[in-house]
């Protein structure tokens, strides 16, 4: 299938010197939800902000569509919406002429009908004669998602979009970022929200340093990356792990009170019930057991504190177990570390 | 072409005036009235005539001219600084139109509103003079490009001022002293030598000596060294914006 965005090999020097993007590549399909996680000034607004044309890039191309952003302005600009990190409203514009102002600079005629539908599905409508600077903040967001879907665009860009939002909004806007893939809309979201990506994401995209880390299916990064860990707590505080215990992938905690076992449960053996004979042998009695799954949150923090050379971002797509095979050992809950 | 795009952008720039009627179009008649009373009367009482045309009557394009570049500049500079201060010329960067369609939109309306200013002046003048035209047409012609050109300097200003005291700069500094020194109230033929010469480097002489001359046929160049002069200026107004837009000047990291 055609990607609806192509990103090859984009690099973002600016002008103090900072390499904000560095030879990133990317393909997205239409349709998708793509999450951009990464950390403060990782690249992923330099990134939205070329593709759609508010920064120059200093070298690489994009194309939407098959058409380039430079030559084809027109056409790809016109497919894509933006809702940007800040509120950057117009204080003194109404909501229903700020809509009407958006439609009409992205070349559509005059639509009342749709954007008063586009209104209600915003829950803006009853609002559609206030100014902008009588919003909430929440309302503010929306009337950004207004905007950005008024000249009914195919792909959309939200960068950060529930920053600062509370919980119920933050949920609502997910259902409606749903319901726009379901139409057909492609979504790409940059978030810090871990959690945003893991609720309504179909890939994850990591981005650090101006490096794209991995670019990868949701489930099939959780799936492979995902490792259990299995907390066995002691009754009795052990000051070493026994002779015949050290040969096992067990770490003690610092007050010898627990053993995590970090496995793959994807394995047929996974070596648990092996561990836990080798225990009762070494005459350690057990108190409590419990496991633990990694979340995304966790790979993400993994890969963003890893050694950032051994992982070749200049990779297509590059398969999330290659590029982190060599990253050392698993994930470590915090209080066992 | 983004008719549409046009359409919006001058749609809102002109309700924006709307929405400030006493700001955008009161204010420059009752500072004119006041020039009116005070250069018209109070002293143009004690000047009979200059170049043979009544001292209240002279300073009718003057003023005009005065009224026309000060608004020209200010509209079109805050029309499209404010957008980059507020952050939301986002959307308008990332919307498929191209720099001449903006141009059109933003500029287009700072200049219709400058004209409205300028006809209204006009028409107040009409009350302390007894207004004549010679060239109807010409005055048309020069007012329409005054309005276009400032405009155009203008929305320069604001495209390069990252902060509001830059803003104000240029026109107080540079522009205001240009139309004062630029023959608005006096013919330079009533100059000493040295100053005539010197204040043929001012271009603001060009343009008011054209537009004057289209009232009263009496100039202190000739008409074609001043249209020459307005037609020159804009086109170097329009290459420097063409240069922001390729280049992302001030607009885009």
């Amino acid at each position: 299938m055609q990607p609806i965005v192509s990103v090859s090999n984009l690099s973002k020097t600016y002008t103090n010197g900072h390499q904000a993007l560095k030879n990133v590549s990317l393909d997205i399909a239409p349709g998708e939800i793509l999450a951009l996680l990464g950390p403060n000034g990782a690249g992923k607004t330099t990134l939205i902000s070329i593709i759609c044309g508010i920064v120059n890039a200093s070298a690489g191309s994009v194309s939407v569509d098959g058409h380039d952003i430079v030559t084809g302005y027109r056409v790809t600009r016109g497919m894509i919406g933006l809702v940007p990190q800040e509120l950057t409203l117009g204080a003194f514009d109404t909501v229903w002429n700020t809509l009407c102002f958006s439609r009409g600079l992205f070349g559509m005629k005059p639509d009342p009908a749709y954007l008063e539908q586009l209104l209600r599905d915003l829950s803006l409508w009853s609002r559609k004669n206030s100014t902008l600077m009588s919003l909430s903040g929440g309302m503010k967001r929306r009337v950004l998602i207004g905007k950005a879907l008024s000249h009914e665009p195919t792909v959309l860009f939200l960068d950060e979009p529930t920053a600062g939002v509370d919980v119920e909004l933050r949920k609502a806007m997910w259902a409606l970022v749903r319901r726009l893939r379901d139409s057909g809309v492609t979504i790409i979201l940059t978030t810090h929200y871990i959690e945003e990506a893991e609720a309504i994401a179909d890939r994850v995209g990591v981005i650090n340093n101006g490096e794209l880390l991995l670019v990868d299916d949701k489930l099939a990064l959780m799936h492979k990356l995902g490792k259990r860990q299995l907390i066995i707590e002691l009754e009795e505080p052990v000051s070493q792990l026994p002779e015949m215990l050290t040969n096992r992938a067990l770490e003690l905690s610092n007050d010898g009170g627990k053993l995590t076992y970090t496995y793959d449960p994807h394995k047929s053996d996974t070596g648990i019930s092996a561990l836990l004979q080798a225990i009762s042998e070494a005459g350690l009695q057990l108190k409590d057991l419990q496991t633990t799954q990694s979340t995304l949150e966790d790979i993400f923090v993994s890969l963003v504190k890893a050694n950032e050379p051994l992982i070749n971002s200049s990779c297509r797509r590059k398969p999330a177990s290659n590029a982190l095979k060599d990253m050392g050992s698993g994930i470590r809950r915090n209080d066992e570390s | 072409m983004n008719t549409h795009a046009i359409r919006v952008i001058y749609k809102y720039e002109m309700l924006r005036a709307w929405d400030t009627l006493l700001q955008s179009f009161a204010s420059p008649v009752v500072s004119t009235s006041l020039y009116f009373v005070v250069f018209g009367s109070a002293i143009g009482s004690r000047i009979q005539q200059v170049e043979g045309v009544p001292y209240g009557l002279f300073i009718v394009p003057g003023l005009v001219m005065l009224a026309l570049l000060t608004h020209s500049i200010s509209n079109a500079s805050f029309g499209i600084f404010f957008p980059k201060f507020t952050g939301t010329i986002y959307e308008v960067m990332s919307a498929p139109i191209s720099f001449i369609e903006i141009l059109i939109g933003y500029v287009g309306a700072a200049a219709t509103k400058s004209l409205i200013i300028g006809i209204v002046i006009l028409a107040t003048a009409g009350f302390f003079v007894p207004l004549e035209i010679a060239h109807p047409v010409w005055m048309a012609g020069f007012l329409i490009l005054t309005c276009i050109s400032f405009s155009l300097f203008g929305f320069i200003i604001g495209l390069w001022a990252d902060n509001f005291e830059k803003l104000q700069l240029i026109p107080l500094l540079i522009i205001t002293p240009l139309v004062f020194l630029g023959g608005s109230f006096y013919s330079i033929s009533m100059l000493p030598p040295v100053w005539q010469t010197v204040t043929l480097f001012n271009p603001v002489v060009y343009l008011i000596s054209g537009f004057r001359w289209s009232f009263f046929e009496v100039s202190d160049v000739s008409v074609g060294l001043s249209l020459f002069m307005v037609l020159a200026f804009l086109t170097v107004c329009l290459l420097i914006v063409w240069w922001m837009f390729k280049t992302g000047y001030r607009l885009k990291q």
